[in-house]
């Protein structure tokens, strides 16, 4: 047991109730529930103090179930995931009426994470894809999938997919935001130990778990005070000598227009930063501030040869919004 | 109604802004579609103003700062210019016409230039129909 673990394993008197927790998953791809799980052996210590009363990817708790729970008898709940189609949002507008306190857990119900690039696309398109052009798909009826479909037994039902890809506040009103892809489990801990101990929580609507300082101001590389970019390399095509700024070696890492407190595990394995810790306070869009940063560096005033080196950015748009596009100034394709 | 394009111009004190004066000054006739907003520097506006410029209904967007080598501050204008550059690709893949945003250096001198300059990107966006940003963005689905 290390230190901070101590702490948590004697707070003055053990509460009488365990904290009642839910955390429950969107359009996610389940990194964000393993990032709960990786708390390790802490995991004994946090069900000391709270009852995980629901969490489908590992207890077999019915949605039913949470529908008989009084209104606020869960204490805290981590959503994870987007907003993609009609049960995301119906649980999570349930999940907002039967607890005290909602967290939106990672990237995707923070920003809408990788989930909501789909909105470079349209629900018709994506469609068109899987149910007919797919290599593999054998489709000549052209079947879709129905919402509802009557069968002798019945009538059999599934949930509307949604056009556009919505970050959790679009729906509902969250109380915390705890930004990665996944948290840093360390993050969660400290968030955890602070709500056990009955300390003051912040304001509602805080991202907490992170630093205000940004990614940059954490990052161990050398850095000089003039960048300048002649050519913009992707990781593979160029050989990273493992000290210098990726940024001055041309490799676009979003450290600039991201926020601290990912422990930097992308930078430590040599990789750049993609943001998904969301922007620093008071930005709008990180992606804008993204091309801001970057487009100052970008060395050469001649109009040809600009545009000749920002070819070497490929996709912008999921480059500086890969993690934000459902909740930037532009949240979709124009239609 | 006959469509009437929004056109934002977002202009370097120094240089543009003061164009645009001479232009009100010198009682050079151009289009009322522009909605001039005075920056202190072209290397001061942010990709963010043009997003928001055209989250909020506009039709087109002009950036305007002082000739190449004439900034006031030495760069601020190349600074635009790398700007403009590197948000035009962006803006293109999210289904905004190109046409839509414009860089151009106007002088304090260039009142009639400003006046023109303002009319074409007018008749252009006037060819072209109402930007469909703000309907997107104001309705999900």
């Amino acid at each position: 047991m290390n230190d901070s673990t101590k702490n948590v394993a004697t707070p003055p008197p053990v509460p009488k109730k365990k904290l009642q927790m839910a955390v429950y998953w969107g359009a996610a791809c389940g990194g964000c529930c393993v990032s709960v799980l990786d708390v390790h052996e802490a995991l004994f210590l946090v069900l000391e103090h709270a009852d995980l009363v629901f969490w489908p990817i590992a207890l077999d708790t019915k949605y039913k179930d949470v529908e008989a729970m009084p209104d606020k008898s869960i204490d805290l709940t981590l959503f994870n995931g987007a907003i993609r189609n009609s049960e995301n949002e119906h649980i999570a507008k349930l999940l907002r009426q039967k607890s005290k306190v909602l967290v939106a857990y990672g990237s995707c119900a923070h920003m809408g994470g990788i989930p909501g690039l789909a909105n470079f696309s349209t629900k018709e398109k994506l469609f068109q894809r899987v149910y007919k052009d797919t290599e593999s798909t054998v489709n000549p009826d052209n079947i879709r999938p129905q919402t509802s479909y009557t069968v002798p037994e019945g009538e059999l039902t599934l949930p509307v997919f949604y056009n556009d890809v919505k970050p959790l506040d679009k729906v509902v009103d969250v109380d915390y935001y705890i930004p990665g892809c996944p948290p840093q489990t360390e993050r969660l801990v400290d968030v955890f130990k602070l709500i056990v101990t009955g300390a003051t929580l912040p304001p509602a609507g805080s991202v907490v778990g992170v630093f205000d300082k940004g990614q940059c101001d954490c990052c161990k590389r050398t850095k000089s005070d003039n960048k300048k970019i002649k050519k913009f390399y992707r990781p593979w095509q160029i050989q990273d000598d493992g000290e210098t700024c990726l940024l001055e070696q041309g490799i676009i890492c979003m450290g600039p227009a991201t926020r601290g407190g990912c422990g930097a595990r992308c930078i430590d394995a040599n990789m750049p930063c993609r943001g998904c810790y969301g922007p620093p306070p008071d930005v709008a869009d990180p992606g804008a501030k993204m091309m801001s940063a970057i487009g100052t560096m970008i060395d050469s005033d001649d109009p040809m040869e600009i545009q000749e080196i920002v070819k070497g950015v490929v996709d912008p748009g999921g480059t500086f919004y890969r993690f934000s596009l459902p909740s930037a100034l532009l949240r979709r394709t124009v239609q | 109604m006959s469509y009437e394009p929004k056109l934002v111009a977002f202009l370097c004190n120094w240089c543009s802004y003061t164009g645009a004066d001479l232009a009100g000054t010198s009682r050079t006739k151009y289009s009322e579609s522009v909605r001039i907003v005075r920056v202190m520097c072209s290397g001061r506006i942010d990709p963010t103003f043009v997003l928001k410029a055209f989250r909020e209904g506009a039709d087109g967007v002009l950036i305007s700062g002082c000739h190449p080598g004439d900034c006031h501050y030495h760069e601020g204008n190349y600074k635009a210019l790398r700007r403009y550059h590197l948000l035009t690709p962006y803006l293109v893949q999210m289904g905004i016409e190109p046409e839509r945003i414009r860089l151009e250096w106007v002088s304090a001198s260039e009142g009639n230039r400003f006046a023109q300059i303002v009319d074409e990107m007018t008749a252009t966006l006037r060819t072209m129909g109402p930007s469909k940003v703000q309907a997107t963005m104001a309705n999900y689905a």
